[in-house]
């Protein structure tokens, strides 16, 4: 590997010096791309055409990408990792994508995910498992499963994701790279497949805060086709990065961090801990004030649910348009209702049928006050608690996840009662749209472990600022995998 | 024993005047080549999201004013979710009626046989229009150029009691909608569709009591004016004969039917017991947005006198009938034709004989608007019936040929040698000439007759193919024929 370790601005330089050209990093691209799926299945499609493209002034051009399969991209193959879209493409671009492609970014290929963005572990997607390149043993999490993976194998410098509960900052953290979703409508939904509208946010996946920074800077904005985007024109979030962060305030939620409110807290979780409260005190280092809160544990209990409630309600209905009659194969059955059946029951997996069932059944007349109103109500008031947060501090910090990666053999999506907060927190970061990112902060046994910073609708300048102080001061910048034997 | 019927209308009106589609910037047109309109939206491709069209929200917005309801502080839309083929992403944008849809609890005066009558509107509400199917011999065939059209839906209390009440609010609402330029209306296009509900009770009952009210029968999608008199009529005919057969329990039933044409009767459908949970839920990719008050007064400052008030004014101000007055008035392109020629200075009787005898006639002949023939206000101003060169009889030719041969007016009078002679000295000429060769019927001649001088002025009308005017003529040919036998 000569170049794909390296960040965007050093590719920028070398690419206007002459050092190297476009081409030949798309080359690299595509060998590793090649190297990476035969050793962990990150793709959906490799694009070997994949052509170099005109060096401007803007960071991304010529360099190579992934994008996650779930943004439409005209004339490539776009399934969303489902067996109902295995030969579906599209004929339109994403507009996160078009944008992307007019400052010059190469899409070399399209990275596998949880089917249709449903599902934590990487493992749901129509073309199989993917593992993750610090153990193979272990889980990427999801369901920007194949995004993560590439991004920590240095196949390229960043790969796009899309978040609708965890799903870019989540495999962040158990590949040890930087996962950053803006706040909500910063960037166009228009050509993602939906997964569920009021919580889908589009971000991305680096080795480093600036090169999230650069790269949303190119994503977003206003788009006629996305009435929940905003004019964001005034938001330069690669230029906001000064590192100076003296007088910013942080809390963390003592629920959630403080190892006492476990009652047999594991050994890696003291670790992770411990990890935790070092970066922290890094942060102190850094000028910033950080203090522990106290939010109430019966609404944090509360969080799971709300989400499980919301999105699959949300979801059933996005996915309806998958019948197999305007594309998808064409099911078998005499009626429409008999080929959308079949097409339906042998194209989704059984976790996703799952998530349907119990989204119709949160929404029929006679369950809807009692589940999807409720969920709404809880939403709201989990959305005014971080937002009494925000009034006072510039942004929560927290752990993320129980601790590193985890086994693929043991109980993927099952939730242990005692870290459930601890696991689904960043959660909040969707149920009020805020601008949320997780950087490493250590490791556990050689796998990475992070911590996410979630901040105030609209002031992503600030978190991200955040962010890039704490990472430079501490050590896991730029890191890529390196496979533990 | 005596009984009254409810019957209520869930009126579809596509709002055909926007220029594009309610969720989408695919045009809003009516075509015959399908699927000629469509973006992706309009398919449910992934990952497609709705644009609301401000217009379609305005047009809304004026009808709820017009029906006197109350307009909401917020706009929003909900999803209804339901799966059918011709709804390629299987929900529907729609809006409910709680919290408060477009408009809500109004009302709406009309006339019906020449009764002032009133009927409740329970809510409008803007939702988006499905794909249309074509049901072939052995295959069903889709067409989305009406997908995502905008519709708006205006649901009425059960206040009608007859099918002729309903019918004549439905055209009253047509012309509503044809004023406010909202809808073209034409039914041939699938424009204005209707559900029907109906029940019947016993007349000495209450009818403000709901407890009262019979088993509600509902008649889906019937798409014609007549065919809902016609449904109503025959429905309450039916519920009444079970009524008195002893079998009202059993065979009137909660149900939906549907309206066939061929048997002239309603036919079961389906039974309310499956009716679908449509799972309503807020549409989360449009956010809810205020209407300001201010875009509320302009929308209220832009609605434009209607058809009723229109014919108000013709009566008082022009002194035409309550006949003629309610046929110019009926259509709203008519009106305007109308209007534009008394503008051009005719004389507004003139101008309305013209219009709802010739042009009526002729439309509803052809089958055709008011849009496709060869004929202006100003056209019809100018040569028809301003112009005293050419008569009456041969006004209605030209009026035939302009159409026919699309000519200007002027220019059929020229090609068919039309113009009159109305010169004094000419017709002097012709009618010595005349008297010049007929001395035997001078001879005959009796002043006393009227009808002696119809064969003077034949013979001079011979001699000019009927292009003398005729009353110059005859007063000249009697004068003469007068002091001749002094």
């Amino acid at each position: 590997m000569k170049y794909m370790n390296k960040s965007l601005s050093e590719l920028h330089k070398m690419l206007k010096n002459g050092e190297v050209t476009s081409e030949e990093l798309i080359k690299e691209s595509l060998e590793l791309s090649h190297e990476v799926q035969d050793k962990y299945n990150a793709f959906v499609t490799i694009l070997d055409d994949a052509k170099g493209t005109k060096i401007t002034d803007n960071v991304l051009s010529g360099i190579p990408c992934g994008i996650k399969d779930n943004y439409s991209t005209r004339g490539v193959l776009s399934t969303g990792s489902s067996n109902t879209l295995k030969d579906y493409v599209p004929f339109f671009d994403a507009t996160a994508y078009a944008k992307l492609k007019e400052a010059g970014a190469v899409m070399v290929n399209k990275t596998v995910m949880d089917e249709f963005g449903m599902g934590g572990t990487g493992t749901t997607g129509h073309t199989g498992v993917v593992l993750n390149p610090w153990d193979p043993s272990r889980m990427c999490a999801g369901s920007s499963a194949g995004s993560a993976c590439a991004v920590a194998a240095g196949v390229y410098p960043y790969a796009t994701g899309s978040d609708t509960g965890d799903s870019i900052r989540k495999p962040a953290a158990y590949c040890g790279i930087v996962g950053y979703k803006p706040t909500y409508g910063m960037i166009s939904r228009y050509g993602l497949f939906p997964f569920a509208s009021s919580l889908d946010h589009l971000g991305v996946l680096t080795r480093n805060v600036k090169d999230a920074a650069i790269v949303v800077d190119n994503m977003k904005g206003i788009d006629k086709y996305d009435m929940t985007s905003w004019d964001s024109s005034k938001i330069h979030l690669a230029n906001s990065l000064t590192g100076n962060v003296k007088g910013k305030k942080l809390c963390y939620i003592k629920e959630i961090c403080d190892i006492a409110e476990y009652d047999n807290p594991s050994d890696e979780l003291k670790e992770h801990m411990d990890n935790f409260f070092k970066a922290i005190d890094k942060c102190k280092e850094l000028g910033m004030e950080v203090e522990e809160v106290s939010v109430d544990r019966t609404l944090l209990n509360a969080l799971a649910s709300v989400y499980v409630v919301i999105s699959c309600a949300e979801a059933t209905s996005n996915m309806s348009n998958l019948t197999g009659i305007i594309f998808g194969p064409r099911g078998e059955g005499k009626t429409w209702d008999e080929q959308t059946k079949d097409y339906r029951t042998k194209g989704f997996s059984s976790l996703i049928k799952r998530r349907f069932v119990i989204g119709s059944y949160v929404l029929q007349a006679k369950n809807q006050e009692r589940y999807f109103r409720n969920a709404q109500r809880v939403r709201r008031l989990l959305v005014d608690a971080w937002k009494d947060l925000f009034k006072k501090y510039d942004a929560v910090i927290l752990p993320v996840s129980s601790g590193p990666a985890k086994k693929l053999d043991g109980d993927k999506d099952i939730l242990s009662k005692e870290t459930v907060t601890l696991e689904e927190h960043l959660q909040v970061g969707n149920f009020g749209g805020f601008p949320s990112i997780t950087i490493p902060d250590g490791f556990i046994n050689n796998l990475p472990v992070a911590l996410n910073i979630t901040g105030n609708c609209y002031d992503d300048e600030n978190v991200l600022n955040i962010a890039y102080a704490l990472e430079n001061a501490m050590d896991y910048k730029d890191q890529l995998a390196k496979e533990v034997k | 024993m005596g009984y009254i019927a409810m019957i209520g209308l869930e009126m579809h009106c596509e709002a055909s005047e926007t220029n594009t589609k309610v969720f989408s910037s695919a045009r809003n047109a009516y075509s015959v080549t399908p699927n000629e309109n469509i973006r992706p939206y309009d398919m449910g491709f992934p990952g497609v999201l709705p644009v609301v069209n401000k217009k379609a929200v305005e047009y809304a917005i004026k009808t709820s004013m017009v029906l006197n309801c109350k307009q909401p502080e917020y706009m929003y839309f909900e999803r209804k979710n339901y799966y059918y083929p011709d709804m390629p992403k299987n929900y529907q944008i729609t809006q409910e009626t709680k919290p408060i849809p477009v408009g809500i609890y109004g009302y709406v005066d009309y006339e019906c046989e020449g009764e002032e009558k009133r009927v409740r509107v329970n809510n409008i509400h803007l939702e988006e229009d499905a794909a249309s199917s074509d049901h072939l011999y052995d295959t069903t065939v889709i067409d989305y150029n009406r997908a995502a059209n905008p519709l708006l839906e205006l649901v009425t209390e059960p206040d009608f009691r007859t099918g002729e009440e309903a019918m004549a609010f439905l055209e009253h609402m047509r012309t509503v909608y044809q004023y406010l330029g909202v809808s073209e209306c034409d039914t041939k296009k699938g424009h204005i569709r209707c559900d029907v509900n109906v029940s019947i009770m016993d007349e000495s009952l209450d009818p403000e009591d709901p407890s009262n009210w019979g088993t509600k029968v509902e008649m889906k999608n019937v798409n014609s004016f007549g065919g809902v008199r016609d449904c109503i009529k025959y429905e309450i005919k039916r519920q009444t004969k079970a009524k008195e057969d002893g079998t009202y329990d059993t065979e009137v039933i909660q149900e939906t039917r549907r309206w066939d044409e061929e048997t002239q009767s309603t036919i079961a459908m389906r039974s309310k017991v499956d009716a679908v949970d449509y799972k309503y839920f807020v549409e989360p990719n449009i956010p809810k947005y205020k209407l300001t008050k201010e875009w509320l007064d302009e929308i209220r400052a832009s609605i434009p006198e209607l058809a009723y008030d229109r014919k108000k004014r013709y009566m008082n101000d022009y002194g035409l009938s309550e006949y003629d007055s309610n046929i110019l008035v009926k259509e709203k392109k008519i009106s305007d034709f109308f209007e534009d020629t008394v503008k051009l200075g005719t004389d507004p009787k003139e101008a309305c004989n013209w219009v709802n005898g010739m042009i009526l006639s002729y439309l509803n002949y052809h089958m055709i608007t008011i849009d496709d023939i060869y004929m202006t206000p100003d056209m019809l101003r100018d040569q028809l019936i301003d112009d005293k060169t050419i008569s009456s009889k041969q006004a209605k030719d030209v009026f035939n040929k302009v159409l026919e041969e699309k000519k200007e007016p002027m220019q059929v009078v020229k090609d068919e040698g039309m113009m009159q002679i109305t010169d004094e000295g000419s017709i002097e000429g012709i009618v010595d000439e005349v008297l010049a060769e007929n001395p035997q019927a001078i001879e005959t001649y009796d002043p006393e007759n009227p009808k002696a001088l119809d064969y003077f002025i034949g013979q001079v009308m011979k001699k000019t193919r009927g292009k003398a005017n005729p009353s110059i003529a005859y007063k000249m040919m009697k004068e003469k024929l007068d002091n001749l036998k002094k």
